[in-house]
């Protein structure tokens, strides 16, 4: 069959079909994309419903009074001194607990860097954390800082706190939750960015340790611009993760003492499943959602530009 | 005659049980000839008196939402008498406090049928009852086809009867005119001080007569005895934290959560009266209390006075009970009736009355009130009084049995008479009104925060009542 027979035939029929007919793909491609479809569906349909919702006065106790409102939940929420407080806890929680994960979980990483039997086990061991659901992990710590018999509680005791409070006060609170948080998150860290140090190629540091670089230097501009991408794609799992908060402060606190760990997840979960005000829980996990997209949306596209200047695209 | 035997010979009455059975079981019941012949004549009659047929929803399954607790152990524990009497299968769900009612609100707010019957507090029905989750079970109590005549509903305590119906009308009286019976009582308790008699008597002490003196008492303890912290309330951020010692304190110091004027809410816990009470609850706190009180529920604070780890807890009558059998500290239990007050004359305790309610959305209710009727009749809540811990029970026949008394008196010395002096005082003293739990929530959130000195008691309360108002207005309840 000659090129000119292909085109004339592009399908690839036989000549002995009379009439050439270019055949469509049928199905198949819609089939294909129906799982997809339905995972989209199933995403947004419960979105585009709390997106309603937020917008309704919508409370189950007062099925008569439901109505629609507009940005009433909205106007509402940011004229409330509570909400600026979830805000205000929810972004220092975020911040403290990613910070803290990242220099512990970098550390770790740089620790076990190197192959060796002592790293590979102790590989095994960091993983155990992860290994706990998060709020048995909180329960744990909540028995272990129990003032009359935690153990924790008796070892700042012993270095001379005898009546820290833990997450029971307002003062210690966010530190205890923090510290529960990095137990458990921390490792996930370490893992991540072990990986990617183990996958940076050897040569710009062992060209370094030939030229007789300085280790800060080989640190700060060889290194730690090799592996920004992998910071970047942890820093963004456990942004989004630590904002959405909820598991280990519920357990520990339920958002107190007061309003002191009171962060968006539970003032939501509080508001449709105690108060059942579903109305202002849609607005509260919009916010945190249009939160949470903004800062994705950051992080992708500064993760995107690294990659293409690692690549030497940009 | 126990309840084993009276079921027993109901069985045979109510023709589910064969003869030779029914001699089978009352030899292994040690009955001779005399006394099965006398109780089989006795249940015959009942069961013609009756005039019920316990087997109309024959192979019906019923299935129940329960909270973790000893009322519904008892229950469970005898739930196979009430299948074999109704033909009707029962499984349930059980879930603990902390998350319960979170459970109970998402299965009635999705209108989902999947339970028949739940385990409620009567605050509870003030949000669930108006928003159409709930039946109105007058329509079964006055019904006299669909409920047994020897159902004694008079007999149930009639403050309990009154303080589980309401009209719906926020600040309306429960139990008033138009009020709709939204539950059954099944146990209740009543918040009193319950106190571990060796530690009290080892410091030299007697029991608390009012809040200043329990003030003084606990901060003592406290200071002086190693390993032991005075008085156990709870403190955890919800509305549990309120409705026990905290609201009987309260209002033996004349304060009010709400005023009334003219239908229209408003919220009074600001009071001077109020506030008095508050910085008198902050010091107890402070000098007597658990270092970690704001993680404090009420399993904390039992555990603590059963373990020997607190002297007195200020909380129900029912969690000291408890405290009496199987705990390191049995035997040890003192109960007090308490009026915080030293001018009151007597008690004020606030009640919790878990009862019994049937979802609306339930598609077996016959069924399931069959079984309503079963778990609050008087027979089922004897076997719970005394063959397990269903106390304090509600119905008065119960109070008056002499098994029940005997157990008392010999088993639980001073309950009794915790009771009866608490008693005539005791009832709801919350202004019943839709959005109880967020109220609530925030008063428990407000007391941490002046318990930890982010905000001075007058001030803190204040703020408070100011955004109840909010609320209130938000939710149309007040102008």
């Amino acid at each position: 069959m000659s090129a000119a027979d292909l085109a004339a035939h592009p399908a690839g029929g036989s000549a002995g079909e009379g009439v050439s007919r270019k055949r469509g793909p049928g199905l198949l491609p819609y089939l294909l994309a129906l799982p997809s479809l339905l995972v989209c569906a199933g995403i947004l349909v419960p979105f585009v419903t709390a997106v309603f919702y937020s917008l309704e006065r919508y409370n189950l106790a007062f099925p008569q009074a439901r109505k629609f409102i507009w940005f009433g939940n909205y106007i509402k929420l940011l004229n409330n001194a509570d909400f600026w407080n979830t805000v205000r806890v929810s972004m220092t929680y975020t911040v403290l607990t990613v910070g803290v994960e990242l220099l512990l979980g970098l550390g770790i990483a740089l620790l076990l860097w190197r192959r060796s039997w002592v790293t590979n086990l102790l590989n095994v061991l960091l993983i155990l954390p992860l290994m706990v659901a998060p709020a048995i992990a909180s329960l744990m710590w909540k028995l272990m800082t129990n003032s009359d018999f935690g153990v924790l509680s008796y070892l700042v005791s012993v270095i001379g706190f005898p009546n820290f409070r833990w997450a029971t006060a307002p003062g210690s609170a966010m530190f205890t939750v923090v510290l529960v948080d990095v137990w458990v998150y921390t490792p996930f860290i370490a893992i991540l960015l072990l990986a990617g140090l183990r996958g940076l190629p050897s040569q710009p540091f062992e060209a370094a340790e030939l030229d007789g670089v300085p280790q800060t230097f080989v640190f700060f501009r060889i290194l730690l611009p090799m592996l920004a991408p992998y910071i970047l794609t942890a820093t963004l799992f456990r942004m989004l993760d630590s904002i959405q908060q909820f598991d280990i402060i519920y357990a520990m606190t339920q958002g107190g003492p007061g309003n002191t760990l009171m962060v968006f997840q539970i003032q939501a979960y509080l508001q449709a499943f105690t108060f059942t005000n579903i109305g202002r829980s849609s607005a509260i996990l919009m916010v945190l959602w249009a939160i949470t997209y903004a800062l994705s949306k950051y992080f992708m596209s500064t993760w995107t530009r690294l990659r293409e200047r690692a690549h030497g695209l940009a | 005659m126990g309840s084993l035997e009276k079921s027993l010979f109901d069985a045979f009455a109510a023709r589910r049980l064969g003869r030779r059975e029914l001699l089978d079981r009352a030899a292994k019941l040690g009955l001779g000839v005399a006394a099965t012949s006398a109780l089989l004549n006795a249940a015959q009659s009942r069961a013609m008196a009756a005039d019920y047929d316990w087997m109309a929803n024959k192979g019906t399954n019923l299935h129940l939402l329960l909270n973790k607790h000893p009322y519904a152990d008892a229950m469970i524990a005898n739930l196979t008498h009430f299948e074999a009497m109704t033909g009707i299968k029962v499984t349930y769900d059980v879930f603990p406090e902390d998350v319960y009612f979170d459970k109970v609100t998402a299965a009635l707010s999705s209108k989902s049928s999947q339970y028949d019957v739940f385990m409620t507090g009567a605050y509870q029905t003030w949000q669930y009852g108006p928003a159409g989750w709930l039946v109105d079970l007058n329509e079964f109590i006055n019904d006299s086809s669909k409920t047994a005549p020897t159902y004694d509903w008079a007999d149930i305590l009639p403050n309990l009867r009154s303080s589980t119906s309401w009209s719906g009308k926020p600040g309306e009286a429960l139990g008033g005119p138009g009020a709709k019976q939204w539950a059954l009582p099944w146990g209740f308790e009543i918040n009193d001080v319950s106190y571990n008699k060796k530690i009290l008597a080892a410091a030299g002490m007697s029991p608390p007569k009012n809040l200043p003196d329990l003030i003084d008492k606990a901060g003592t303890i406290s200071s002086k005895v190693p390993g032991v912290y005075g008085i156990g309330v709870r403190g955890s951020r919800s509305w549990a934290t309120i409705h026990a010692g905290y609201l009987s304190g309260f209002t033996n110091y004349g304060a009010k959560d709400f005023s009334t004027d003219g239908g229209n809410l408003k919220p009074t816990m600001n009071s001077a009266e109020g506030k008095a009470f508050t910085k008198l609850w902050v010091e107890m706190l402070h000098k007597g209390g658990p270092k970690n009180w704001t993680q404090y529920t009420w399993y904390e604070v039992g555990n603590d006075l059963g373990a020997g780890a607190s002297a007195m807890i200020y909380d129900a009558d029912i969690l000291g009970f408890f405290q009496e059998t199987d705990t390191k500290e049995a035997g040890n239990i003192g109960f007090e009736a308490f009026a915080a007050n030293p001018d009151a004359k007597s008690a004020t305790p606030n009640v919790w009355i878990w009862s019994l309610a049937m979802s609306a959305f339930s598609g077996k209710r016959d069924a399931a009130w069959q079984f309503m009727q079963w778990a609050s009749g008087t027979e089922q809540l004897i076997y719970g009084a005394t063959k397990a811990n269903q106390v304090d029970p509600v119905r008065q026949s119960v109070w008056n049995d002499p098994d029940f008394k005997t157990r008392l008196t010999t088993s639980y010395p001073g309950f009794l008479e915790q009771f009866d002096s608490a008693a005539p005082g005791a009832k709801i003293y919350f202004t019943p009104q839709p959005l109880f739990f967020n109220l609530t929530t925030d008063w428990a959130a407000s007391l941490q925060e002046m318990y930890s000195g982010q905000i001075p008691v007058d001030e803190g309360l204040d703020k408070l009542a100011q955004n109840i108002t909010s609320q209130l207005q938000d939710a149309g309840i007040s102008n």
